[in-house]
This record gives C-alpha cells, sequence and structure tokens, in this order.
C-alpha cells in the first residue's frame, strides 16, 4: 500500500489544470495550432471507432430480422428494421426476473458498502492510537490482495451451508470484497476533516451516533458517490461470482443470463444482440447522463 | 455513551459506539473472506474431493502441480497473456492520453467515448467480440476465426481485455498529464523543444510514476482473467487460452478440490509477490503519490 494516495493529490491536480484549459481556450488561436488539433481530433475520432465499432455493431444486429442476422457480417444497417428481437429476447431469457434481481443485487451492494466502509473509516481515523482500530485498518487492507478465484472454492461450500447460495449472498459479498478499497477512500477523505468541527458539536451534547449521521456522513456525500460508483459497477457487471454462488438458475442476475446464446440458441443472433444491448444498456444510460461524476469518482478512486 | 467519562483514567476510554461501528466489517469480512482462505489452505494439504472422508497428504498436491502440464500451461497463459496486455494498454492509454490532454476540438465528448469500455460488462462485451471475431472478420477480410486457431486466439483474448482495461489507464495517465505545469510545456517551447522532444524529456518522466500504478492494478486484474476468456474462447481450442482463474473453478466439478486449493494458494502467493516486487521498483524510484 506505499502508493496509497491521497484524493486531494488528484483533485488539485484537476482544479489546477481546469484552470490551465480555461487558459488555453482563452487566447486567441493561430490558424496553425487550429489546423493540428483538427488533426489530433481526426486521429482520435479514427481511434474512437474501434470503441464505437462493436457498439454499433450491437444495436445493428439488435434490430435485424432472423433472416438478415445470418448472413453478412454485422455491420450492415438493419433492413427492414425489426423490434421484434427485444421481445423475444425480454421473455426468452426470463429478462424481467434477472433485472430485477440485478436491479436488487446492485442497490444492496451499493448502500452495504457505503453504510458499512464508512462507519469502519470513521471508528478507525477517530480511534487511531487504539492498537485494536488501527490493525484491522491494516486487516481490511489486506485483504486487496486476495483475488475471487483463491477463495472461490471455499466461500461457496459456506454460502451454501449458511444458506446464502443465492442473490442475497452474492450482493453480500459484494460488499465484503469492495470494503477494503472503500475503507481506503473514506479514511484517506476522513483525515483530512478536521477534528474541531465534531468537538464543537459534542461540546452541546451530540452522541457519537448522532455526530457521525448528522456531521460527518453528509460531508462524506463526494466520497459516497465515488465508492457508490465502483460499488454498482462492479455488482452490476460481474460475472464470475454471481455464476458461481447463486445455486438456482432462475435467480441469476443479467450477465450470467446471457450464457443461454451461447449455448442453446446459438443462430438467433438478432436475439442474442438484443439480449446483450439490454444488458449493456443501463450502465452506458447511466454513464452518460452522470458522466461528471463518473470520471471524478473514478480519478479520485482510480489511484490506490 | 457517556460524555463525561473521559476524566477517570489516564488512558482515554472509547466510545462503546465505536466498536459497534467497526465490528459489523471485521465479523463479516472475517467470516466471509478471510474464513474462506483459511479454510482453503487447510483443505490444500489435505485429499479432499469437495464431500466426504479425507485426510492429510502433506505437499503432495503441491508437488504434483509443478509437474501437471495442464496447470503449467494455465500459468504459461496467464503471465504472458498479462505481461503482453499490460504492455499493450500502457501504450496505447498513454498516447490516448496525451491527444485527448492536448489542444483538441469536442475535448468532453471524445474523452467520454473512451471511457465506455470501463462501464460495460465483461462477458457480454466479450460475446459481441466473439462474432465479430468468428463471423464477421471472416465475413470481411476472409479466411478463418482467430478464435478457432489454438496459436493465435490469445491474441483475441488481449485484444478485447485491453479494449475492456484501457479506460482505467487512460483516466489514471489523464490525471497525471493535468498535474504537470502548463508553464513548463511554455518554457520548453520558448527554447524551441519540438513536441517529440517535449514528449520525452518533460511528459515521459513526469508520468514514470503512473506507469508504475498501471502496471501493479493491470497485472493485478489481468492475472485474474476469466469473464472475457469465457465469452471469447471458454478457454480453448483445446487449453490453449484457459486461465488460472479457470484451472481453479475445475475444482467444483471435477473431484480435485484440495488440488485446486493447492493451485489456488500458489496462485495467491505468485499474485502477491509480483505486487511486492512492483512494489519495491516504486519505492526504489521514489516514486510519492
Amino acid at each position: 500500500m506505499a502508493i496509497a494516495a491521497d484524493p486531494a493529490t488528484v483533485e488539485a491536480a484537476a482544479k489546477n489544470a481546469r484552470g490551465n484549459r480555461a487558459r488555453q481556450t482563452g487566447g486567441a488561436v493561430s490558424g496553425r495550432a487550429s489546423r493540428s488539433a483538427w488533426l489530433l481530433t481526426g486521429v482520435l475520432a479514427v481511434c474512437g471507432l474501434t470503441v464505437l465499432l462493436p457498439l454499433y455493431l450491437t444495436v445493428t444486429m439488435a434490430f435485424k430480422t432472423p433472416e438478415q442476422s445470418v448472413d453478412g457480417n454485422g455491420f450492415s444497417l438493419p433492413a427492414p428494421l425489426n423490434p421484434s428481437s427485444f421481445a423475444d429476447a425480454w421473455n426468452l431469457v426470463g429478462f424481467p426476473t434477472a433485472f430485477v434481481i440485478s436491479v436488487l443485487v446492485a442497490a444492496a451492494s451499493v448502500a452495504g458498502v457505503i453504510v458499512l466502509a464508512s462507519l469502519a473509516a470513521y471508528a478507525i481515523v477517530r480511534q487511531w492510537d487504539n492498537k485494536l482500530f488501527k490493525y484491522s485498518y491494516f486487516y481490511l487492507l489486506a485483504a486487496m490482495f486476495i483475488p475471487f478465484p483463491v477463495i472461490a472454492l471455499p466461500q461457496v461450500k459456506l454460502t451454501a451451508y449458511l444458506s446464502l447460495d443465492n442473490p442475497v449472498g452474492v450482493a453480500v459479498l459484494h460488499i465484503l470484497f469492495q470494503l477494503s478499497f472503500s475503507v481506503l477512500l473514506y479514511s484517506a477523505f476522513l483525515r483530512s476533516i478536521p477534528g474541531e468541527l465534531e468537538e464543537s458539536a459534542r461540546i452541546d451534547g451530540a452522541t457519537t451516533w448522532q455526530v457521525f449521521w448528522k456531521l460527518i456522513f453528509p460531508l462524506l456525500a463526494p466520497m459516497n458517490a465515488t465508492v457508490g460508483i465502483f460499488a454498482f459497477l462492479a455488482a452490476w457487471n460481474d460475472f464470475m461470482m454471481p455464476s458461481l454462488i447463486t445455486a438456482n438458475p432462475d435467480l441469476q442476475t443479467i450477465p450470467v443470463i446471457q450464457q443461454i446464446f451461447q449455448s442453446s440458441f446459438s443462430t438467433d443472433y438478432n436475439v442474442a444482440f438484443a439480449s446483450y444491448l439490454m444488458a449493456m444498456a443501463p450502465t452506458i444510460i447511466v454513464y452518460v447522463f452522470a458522466q461528471r461524476w463518473v470520471m471524478s469518482g473514478v480519478t479520485r478512486g482510480a489511484i490506490k | 455513551m457517556s460524555a463525561a467519562a473521559p476524566a477517570r483514567r489516564a488512558r482515554k476510554k472509547v466510545d462503546a459506539a465505536f466498536y459497534v461501528m467497526l465490528l459489523p466489517a471485521l465479523l463479516l469480512f472475517t467470516l466471509l473472506i478471510i474464513g474462506p482462505a483459511l479454510a482453503g489452505m487447510f483443505f490444500s494439504v489435505t485429499n479432499y474431493v469437495g464431500y466426504g472422508e479425507y485426510s492429510f497428504v502433506g505437499l503432495a498436491n503441491y508437488l504434483v502441480l509443478f509437474t501437471d502440464p495442464r496447470i503449467l500451461s494455465a500459468y504459461g497463459f496467464t503471465i504472458g497473456f498479462s505481461v503482453v496486455t499490460v504492455l499493450l494498454v500502457n501504450a496505447i492509454a498513454l498516447f490516448l492520453a496525451v491527444l485527448l490532454n492536448s489542444k483538441i476540438k469536442f475535448k468532453t465528448a471524445l474523452r467520454g467515448v473512451f471511457f465506455i469500455p470501463m462501464v460495460v460488462s465483461g462477458i457480454v462485451i466479450a460475446y459481441v467480440f466473439n462474432y465479430i471475431f468468428s463471423t464477421s472478420i471472416p465475413a470481411v477480410f476472409g479466411g478463418s476465426s482467430i478464435l478457432a486457431n489454438a496459436d493465435w486466439a490469445w491474441v483475441a483474448v488481449v485484444v478485447v481485455t485491453a479494449w475492456q482495461a484501457i479506460p482505467s489507464a487512460l483516466i489514471i495517465y489523464l490525471a497525471g498529464l493535468l498535474a504537470i505545469p502548463e508553464e513548463v510545456y511554455e518554457a520548453s517551447s520558448l527554447d524551441g523543444a519540438t513536441p517529440w522532444r517535449q514528449f520525452t524529456a518533460i511528459t515521459l518522466p513526469l508520468v514514470a510514476g503512473y506507469v508504475v500504478i498501471n502496471t501493479v492494478l493491470g497485472f493485478k486484474n489481468f492475472l485474474n482473467a476469466y469473464d472475457i476468456i469465457v465469452g471469447l474462447t471458454n478457454g480453448g481450442p483445446g487449453t490453449a487460452t484457459s486461465s488460472v482463474a479457470m484451472t481453479i473453478f475445475t475444482g467444483f466439478t471435477s473431484g480435485d478440490y484440495a488440488y485446486q486449493m493447492a493451485n489456488a494458494v500458489v496462485f495467491f502467493v505468485i499474485t502477491v509477490l509480483i505486487s511486492i516486487a512492483q512494489l519495491r521498483i516504486i519505492n526504489r524510484r521514489g516514486v510519492s503519490l
């Protein structure tokens, strides 16, 4: 953890850069600079195609008729436009159930990580002089090195034994796997909040719980967003854990149910891609609307 | 939870509330993460098959592991694939970061596009690429599917893994580039430095620390490769793209539970050793963040 970074550095860097950018665009741009700007933009646009082409292919394939989807290279436009694949995919793979389960697992993971990690980090930072709390911090952090495959086998047995071989267990495990990193982020942030703030609240007779919920937790808002975004993406997109932990195939999350097209319906490409599109769309839509927060969240959390 | 307690003892008494805040996380964590890890280590020295009786076999599992061609090829593939992917991801991400940080049009929109791969599910995008590699590319360029070629299927795994991993490396590089003051570039261009000279003499040394971070994080993720391989090749053709994670998971079905736990322990040790080695390099370079 030698590279444990404090998010403030990155924040400051970003702020600094915003100033620079404003300065750059503020000045008059010469003709030559403008030409090179367009050239670089062109290069980036071409590179961007490698990101967009697979997504374009997913959309066009999803709107094709079964006949059109089996011939050709996949990049041709759908003609005629056939939206019925979505209804087929919706019914075929049990999309509504999987969607509800994915939403619940992701929501529980986000809420669970935010509450458990912020409370633990607060206790650790405020009681740092106490050995129990200090060593707990290193104990929690050490687990960042434990990848899921390493403990998967005994974990699957344990969750089955505890009757957690279901979406509830998946959510709990997602919370715990996010815990290390989230406690790290919260602790770094909490250290920057001065203790005087709390002392005045305590003098007014506030209990530790009141101090946390009324004073500290609202101050953690930016970090809650960061931790929440990470937890959401990890839980929503995960394939490995639910596919191993959840015993009942009817209770699977969206990424896992996509498997069905690799075996049973391997030639229904239009239905398969409609299903893939529905699986990808929620995070992309959320991303497009929450881009600013996602980016700042990732920047804040990227350097661990 | 009384506020009047302190003065009594010399050592400050800890408010019980702090214990209540910490303990749920600590207990759940111990039960569901550390517990299974210890259980796994325990079973790795037994002949447990996943159910029923078992007895101790000492280090037998570990000894067999180092001569098992299937395991060795999985380690060979996983480490080789990780090295290639780390190099590729860093090169492309740094290239894109420099471009995205220079004077360009539509900066926000372009940045937005390059971060999309980060938010899509690995398995789903692997299924899409599976179609591209096995159907689209042969249809457009001729030839047969790269996924069916035991010698070249790993390239497809690298491409898709890199496709998804570039955004997070890119964002770290952008953060690094944003931290370089604009004045440094202005001064050097007054001295007549070419853009290339600026890149090698200013940009590269100043983002060196970020290269190491991206390498550490990249390795940690790529060594655990699973989703994308399942979606692309499912470890095939044969076992050509079978990763260590995939061999460990066979412990569920093939009756070699204890054996695969030994594999997991070795895998864990290797992961930690690689991370420590990289962290040592960081410390030696004196990079602090």
